[in-house]
This record gives structure tokens, sequence and C-alpha cells, in this order.
């Protein structure tokens, strides 16, 4: 079968103003449409100890009012002209975008520049979005059974720092004792133009998107820049386990973590390390979906993914393997923690060419279709740009995948993938209605 | 901080929504096909829907359920792990499922390999053999998904809302029973495979970096030989619900929230009217500028993500309002969305508010077809409502022409407490004493 095209080919161009703001293009005039993305250099990982959840809640508030507008503006000037907003608060990063017809690339732009200008906090404000925020955790974690399985507690399990290990979503209480002073704080010390990306992707042109952006950015004062999280741990040594009781999920869940190659600096390993899970955990060919749902009947469910809840490739620093199993009551984790140890046994044998061929060209197509979507495209641009200074990857992604050796997939699986490393999150369930 | 003066930037027009290159054709066993051009990944999208869904299940519906579970278990000629890893050699997956309507085959891949892509898909909807182990593994992910499922608040809403507004119509009791899923066997399996899975009244859309006519004769050549003619039999359309009713209580004792859904008939794309309603919908609860979003949510903090929408299956259209609130608020969130329902029928919408909505809508809707996925599962949408493809054409100048008064009129029919059921999920102890002060409630 001839090899079909699976080349990307977005041109990337950048700059740097003086203040600090770095900016990054990635012109595609397919569809009349343009995402305007600011990336701020502040995660879970950056915050302070006893403020969990700060990072996202202060996400909130940044739809609250800025400099020239009062609250409720900034969203029906996006949705009022056609266009779409959001945010989300990641380990790495916050982001704020809007996707907005071409035709309002401008006001896009002045929306984003207006917050990063200032905020306009407020006590009846805050407090409305700390409701809002403990809303949004009991609807998606505490009210459903199966909440929070397995990405927030997940990575408690695997590491053991603080701006790893601890509860992302935050603790009610460190929510109620957010005030205005921290806020104002947080702001000043996170959302200087020398913290952020400010990525475009789509239907632009670049020389005249270059003088708006000045004309919008250059203006705000430069601040200092906080030093980047060094969020490196330790590999662990011995198995961690912790077990978590939802007493109203029907039946029960494992989860298997293992830390990844360095998603940055050992890129080459990580993206091995993508292939050897896709041939663990991806599809009715992955060698656990043949093991636990097929042939031993183990299970009746399984997701595989390298990655934390940022994504696969838009993650600085520590990464992990993740294996989520879910299995009736007749069968246990140890049962499940052996068929899986003795799949990756195989894959650390050696690997098939042929076998890792089939499982990259499924990869290879699944990343083409998402990045169609000029979101998912926008937002990898935006991250690479942000952690590597390299939007450039979207485009080499294909490549080094292309290049993982059947060895270098055997050569991970024993390096990164022992019963000693991982953590094991058992499910258990309660249930009741 | 004051606020200096600022200039907000101007917008101009957006550019119009360019429908790209399609052609379609009917194959002469009857099989619609649909191929349209969008060249921005070397990828194309698959869409195939065959009226095999719930509705055509007579008996209690696991065998629409099971068909599309287990379509991919093997053929003739293959097992389901060939038939895995030749997807994965193709660069493509493929993936059937079905709704109360029909069956649908979703996919896709490297566009370089559409033919064979269809080659597959074809082999797969003319001799899916449904081997033994293959059903006795389906049946029991099955049945073990629906208890998942069935475990979720949303999932529990959506039953009881359901059953409000369709009765014993198969829209209204879209799971089937775990145990009778756990079950089934092949030969029923097979025997409504083979009555049902056929090309008369099915339709393929395909969207991707190809020349349309080609794609066509791809379909012709992989799909042409598919034969077999169903029986015309014409499912019915559920009763309107009756109105008046009291509010479904489902108890969930301890819950720290209460699920709460509001649903009642709705107009199809169909109809004169839908684009008012459309409207109406945007206005009152469908994007995050909207007033309950703004009333609930921005100035109250009862709940994270409110919504409204319309939900489309061929032979009814619902309007559906979601909140999911904090218990302690439960009677308080209630009564502001039936306010703010009210608000909807006794004033005008204002000029501006309703420019507002008509904008989001059309930019979002433009935004949704700009991928190969969105674009096909849109047009796969159009097809699936017996709706024409100039709906997407003429979308923004229908939205032009409607009025505050349309809006109004629209709101007085569909969106009143009056003639909207509601189902909540939550805390009996904490809940039946406020909201029963002013709801007649059946607790379940």
């Amino acid at each position: 079968m001839p090899r079909p095209k699976t080349t990307l080919t977005f041109p990337i161009e950048r700059t740097t103003l003086d203040n600090g703001l770095r900016v990054v293009m990635a012109p595609d005039r397919s569809s009349p449409a343009v995402m305007i993305a600011a990336y701020y250099d502040v995660g879970f990982r950056s915050e302070p100890q006893g403020r969990t959840g700060f990072a996202h809640l202060f996400e909130h508030l940044m739809f609250e009012g800025s400099v020239s507008l009062e609250k409720g503006m900034h969203d029906r000037l996006v949705n009022g002209n056609g266009g779409i907003m959001n945010g989300s608060t990641r380990n790495d990063f916050t982001n704020y975008f809007e996707i907005m017809p071409s035709n309002a690339l401008e006001l896009g732009l002045f929306l984003e520049a207006d917050r990063m200008r200032g905020l306009r906090l407020t006590e009846q404000n805050l407090a409305a979005q700390v409701a809002v925020v403990k809303e949004e955790v009991k609807v998606n974690v505490m009210n459903q059974p199966y909440g929070g399985f397995p990405w927030l507690f997940l990575p408690m399990a695997l590491f053991e720092t603080w701006p790893n290990a601890h509860n992302a979503y935050g603790e009610f209480a460190d929510l109620d004792a957010a005030n205005l002073d921290d806020t104002v704080a947080f702001f000043d010390r996170y959302y200087a133009p020398g913290n952020a990306v400010l990525a475009l992707t789509g239907d632009i042109d670049p020389d005249a998107t270059m003088r708006l952006i000045e004309q919008h950015f250059a203006g705000i004062p430069a601040r200092d820049v906080p030093p980047t999280v060094d969020a490196s741990e330790p590999v662990p040594s011995s198995e961690r386990r912790e077990q978590r009781v939802d007493p109203r999920a029907p039946q029960p869940a494992i989860a298997l973590a293992y830390r990844t190659p360095d998603p940055i600096t050992a890129f080459d390993e990580y993206c091995a390390l993508i292939l050897a899970g896709s041939i663990l955990g991806d599809g009715d060919a992955s060698s656990l979906h043949q093991r636990l749902l097929k042939r031993d009947r183990l299970a009746s469910h399984l997701s595989a993914e390298v990655g934390l809840v940022a994504g696969t490739f838009e993650v600085r620093g520590p990464s992990m393997f993740q294996i989520a199993v879910w299995h009736p009551a007749e069968t246990d984790a140890e049962q499940i923690t052996k068929a899986i140890d003795e799949e990756i046994d195989v894959l650390a044998d050696g690997v098939d060419a042929e076998e890792l061929d089939r499982f990259r060209n499924a990869y290879l197509a699944d990343l083409l279709g998402a990045i169609d979507n000029l979101m998912a495209r926008g937002m990898l641009v935006a991250a690479t740009e942000q952690q590597r200074g390299r939007a450039e990857l979207i485009n080499e992604i294909p490549a080094a995948l292309a290049a993982v050796t059947p060895e270098q997939v055997a050569e991970v699986a024993r390096t990164w993938l022992r019963p000693h490393q991982r953590a094991l999150l058992e499910w258990q369930a309660g249930g009741g209605r | 901080m004051s606020a200096a003066p600022v200039q907000i930037p101007a917008v101009g027009r957006p550019k119009p929504l360019k429908v790209p290159p399609t052609e379609e054709r009917t194959l002469r066993n009857g099989l619609r096909a649909i191929a349209i051009r969008r060249s921005t990944v070397p990828r194309a999208e698959i869409r195939l829907r065959i009226p095999a869904g719930g509705v055509y299940d007579t008996g209690d519906g696991t065998r629409a359920r099971l068909v599309p579970e287990t379509l991919l278990g093997g053929t003739g000629t293959r097992d389901s792990v060939a038939i895995a890893r030749d997807l994965q050699r193709l660069g493509a997956s493929l993936d059937a499922g079905a709704d109360s309507d029909d069956l649908v085959v979703r996919g896709g891949g490297l566009a370089g390999n559409l033919p064979g892509l269809l080659e597959l898909l074809a082999e797969v909807v003319t001799d899916a053999a449904f081997p033994a182990d293959e059903v006795a593994i389906a049946r029991d992910r099955v049945a073990q998904e629906i208890i998942i499922q069935r475990s979720q608040p949303s999932a529990l809403a959506s039953e009881a809302l359901r059953a409000r507004l369709f009765g014993k119509h198969r829209y209204g009791r879209p799971m089937p029973d775990p145990d009778a899923v756990r079950r089934i066997g092949p030969a029923p399996l097979r025997r409504f495979f083979e009555q049902r899975v056929l090309p008369r009244g099915s339709a393929i859309v395909i969207v991707g970096d190809m020349t349309p006519a080609k794609a066509l004769d791809a379909v012709e050549g992989a799909l042409g030989g598919w034969k077999g003619r169903s029986q015309l039999d014409k499912p019915s359309a559920p009763a309107p619900a009756s109105i008046g009713r009291p509010t479904v209580l489902v108890a969930r004792p301890g819950a720290v929230q209460t699920t709460i859904r509001l649903g009642g008939p709705a107009l199809s794309r169909r109809e004169d009217g839908f684009f008012s309603l459309a409207l109406a919908v945007m206005v009152f609860g469908g994007y995050f500028s909207s007033r309950l979003v703004k009333n609930i949510r921005e100035d109250k903090g009862y709940t994270y993500s409110p919504n409204t929408m319309l939900d489309h299956r061929r032979r009814a259209s619902a309007l559906i309002i979601n909140a999911d609130v904090g218990t302690e608020v439960t009677a308080a969130a209630l009564l502001e969305i039936r306010y703010e329902l009210g608000r909807m029928a006794a004033s005008m919408v204002p000029q501006e508010e309703l420019d507002q909505a008509r904008r989001y809508l059309a930019g979002a809707t433009s935004l949704a077809v700009q991928t190969q996925a969105g674009l096909a599962s849109y047009v796969d949408g159009l097809v699936a409502a017996g709706v024409g493809l100039d709906f997407l054409r003429d979308f923004r100048r229908n939205l032009e022409a409607v009025t505050p008064k349309d809006v109004q009129d629209a709101a007085i029919r569909y969106l009143t407490p009056r003639g909207l059921q509601t189902v909540l999920v939550g805390d009996p102890a904490a809940v039946s004493t406020t909201v029963g002060a002013f709801d007649d409630l059946e607790q379940r």
C-alpha cells in the first residue's frame, strides 16, 4: 500500500515585544476564522502551599471585567460578534482564547490586551466565582460517580511533591479563604506581559496582524517575570498504592500511572513511549484490549494515554503514562495488574516492525484529525511556543513519530514501565444511588 | 481602577459562509451519497446512516443497541482482530452506534486510503457475521455501560424527562434493560441485521481532501453491490405529552447538587417558525451571554454551566433546559429559571439583544462546520432530520428575517413555565419542602 500524505506545513512566525510579550502566528487562510489565545505561565504547579485551586479560581476572575470593560462586556462582545471564548487552567499554563470570525480579529486583540492591562476585581465578583467554582467541582467530581477518575486523583498517587501532587481543583476551605488582596498579588506576579505568549492561528495576514498587536499590546508596561517552577522529582523506587471509595459507583476500576521521559529534553524517547502506550492500549487491536477485554475477560473497558490533563504535548516537566481499567466486582486489581505486567514484558522483549507501523499509522491519522480543529491547533501552537519556544513542533511531530524504531519502543518499556516505578489507584465501588 | 475612555474596535461584516464543492448521487440500490471537498488536512470523514435505530426494534430495544456494538466483530472473511488491524494499516477508524432513529457508522482516515476504507465498510455492512464469542463479550460490556450510565445523575434525569415527554414510545425509553442485554444471542442480532441494515433509506456523507465526484465513484464501486430491500414500515411519531403534570423528583439521598431538567416540545428544522424558536432559545439560555447564564451563574453563583438546547430526532424535537445547582439553592434556582421563562413570554426582546444572539448563532454555526469532522456531522444531522443541504446555505438569511415579535411568539408557545415538564434528581430531605411550596411533586 502506498504511504499516503501525513505531513503538515503550517507556517510559523514569531516576535517578542519590548515589554517581553512573546507573539507567535500560524496563519492558515482556508476558513474565515481566527483563534486568539493568551497563554500565561502559571498553572496548578505554580500554586502556593495552602492555596489549592487558586490558579483556576483566578481564571474565572479574568472574565469579570477589565480596565475598560464592565463585567459581562467581554462575553457579549465575543458572542455578539459570532465568536466563542473560554479559558482553562492546566499544569503548566492558564489560557484564555477567543475563536472569532476573522473580521473581528482586532476586537479579540483589544479584549486580550485590555485584561492583560488590568482587572476590575470586586468582593462581590470574587464571592460569586468562588460559588461557581464550587458548583463546577461538585458537578464534575463530587456529585458524579467516577468524578475525577483518573485525571484528578491519579497524579496525586504518582507524584509526591506539592507542585505535582496537590488537589488541583481546590479544597473548598482553600477556595473559601481566597481574598481580594491575594488576587491582586497573583495578577501582579503572574500576568505580566513577559510571562505570556500571544498566539494567533487561522485566517490572518501576518504583517497587518503584527501592526495591530503592536498597537494594542506594546503599551502594556513590562513587569518582573517570576522564575519557572521546578516541578522535577525522582521516579518512584517502589510501587505507590492508593484506594478511594466512591459511594455511588456501581463497579470498581483501577488506574496505573508511570513516569515518562521528559517531554521536552527527551522528546525522541517521549515519542517512543507514546507509541509503546499506543500498542498497549489504543483501540481494539491493542495488546491490553485483546488480553483484558477479549482473552481473559477481566475488564469491560480500558483507556491508555501519555500526558497529563493538559494533553500529551502540552506538558513541561514530569508527565505520565496512564492506564485506566473498569472491571466487574468479580475480578480484582491483582489479576489485572499481573496481566498488564505480562503484556508490558512482551512489549519490552521486542516489537514487530509491522505492528509498530500499524499503530503509528493510526496515531498519526488521529492526530491529523485533531489538528483539523482550529481550537486544538491553536492550543498546540500556543503551548509548544510557551513551553519550548518551538511552535514548529506541530509540523515536526509526524516526522518524530516516524523516526521511532522498534528497539526504542522496547527500550522505553523496559526502562519506564516497571511495576516498582508506578502508582496504582484502586477505585472501590460503594454501589449506592 | 478608573476607566479611561476607550475605543472598542469596530467589527466589519463577516465573510459569507462558503459551502464547499458538493456532489450528490443516489445509487441504484437506493443508497444516497453526498461528498464534499474540504482539504484542510489530508484526511476524509465518513458518516453512514442506516434506518435501523431504536424505533425499528419492536422488542425490548436490545437488538438495535447491540447490532452496531458487534458490527465490527467479524465478517465472513475477517475476524475482529483482522478488521482492527486492517483499519490501522489504512490509517483509519470506524465506530458504530445507534440513536433512537438510526444506526450510524462514523469514521475517517487518511484521504489517500479512502477507497480501501469504503471497501472495508462495505464488507462490514453486507457480511457482518456476529460471532458468538464477540456477541457474548459485547453484551456484557454494554450491560456494564448501561449500569454505569444509570449511576450518573444526568442520565437519571434525562431518562425521567424523556419518559415524561415521549411516554411509551421508543424515544421515551432510550436505554434497554441490562439484564435483557445480557441474555441476547447472535441469532436475533443476525435477523435484525438482515432485515434492517440495507441500502434503501440509508445515506453516506463523505467530507475530506478529495475530489467529490471521485469519492462518489469510490462509494459506488464499494457499496453499489449492497443489496436487499427493507420493508417500508414507518415507525410512528410519539404522541404529544400532556401538560400540567407534577414535577418528578428522583431520590438521590445526600446529593450535593440537584440536577434540574426542564423539557417540552419544539419545532423541527423543517417547520415554519424554527428560526424564531432557535433565537428565543439562544436569548433565554443557549449561550454564555444569555439571560439564564447571567442570572443563575454570573449574578448568583448557583451553578457552573447551565444551558438550553433543541434536541432533534426524526419524529419529534424537544427543548431542554439543564442546570446542576447546589442542593441548598434548588428552589431558588428553579424559581429564577421560571422567572426568566416568563420574562421571555411577557415582554419583547430588545433589538440589540436579539441581534447579538443572531450573530452568535450564525458565527458558531460557521465555526462548527469548518473542520472535516464538524461539517460531516452537521450534514449527517441534516440528512437524519430529512432537511435539505440548502438549510446551511440559507441559515444566515433565515436568521436575519426574525423580529423581536417573532421571538416573543415562539417563547409564548414553547418557552413557558406551564408548558415544560420539570425533573429533579437530588436529595428529597433537602429539597422537597421548599420545592413543594410551589410544585406538586411526584417522588421516585
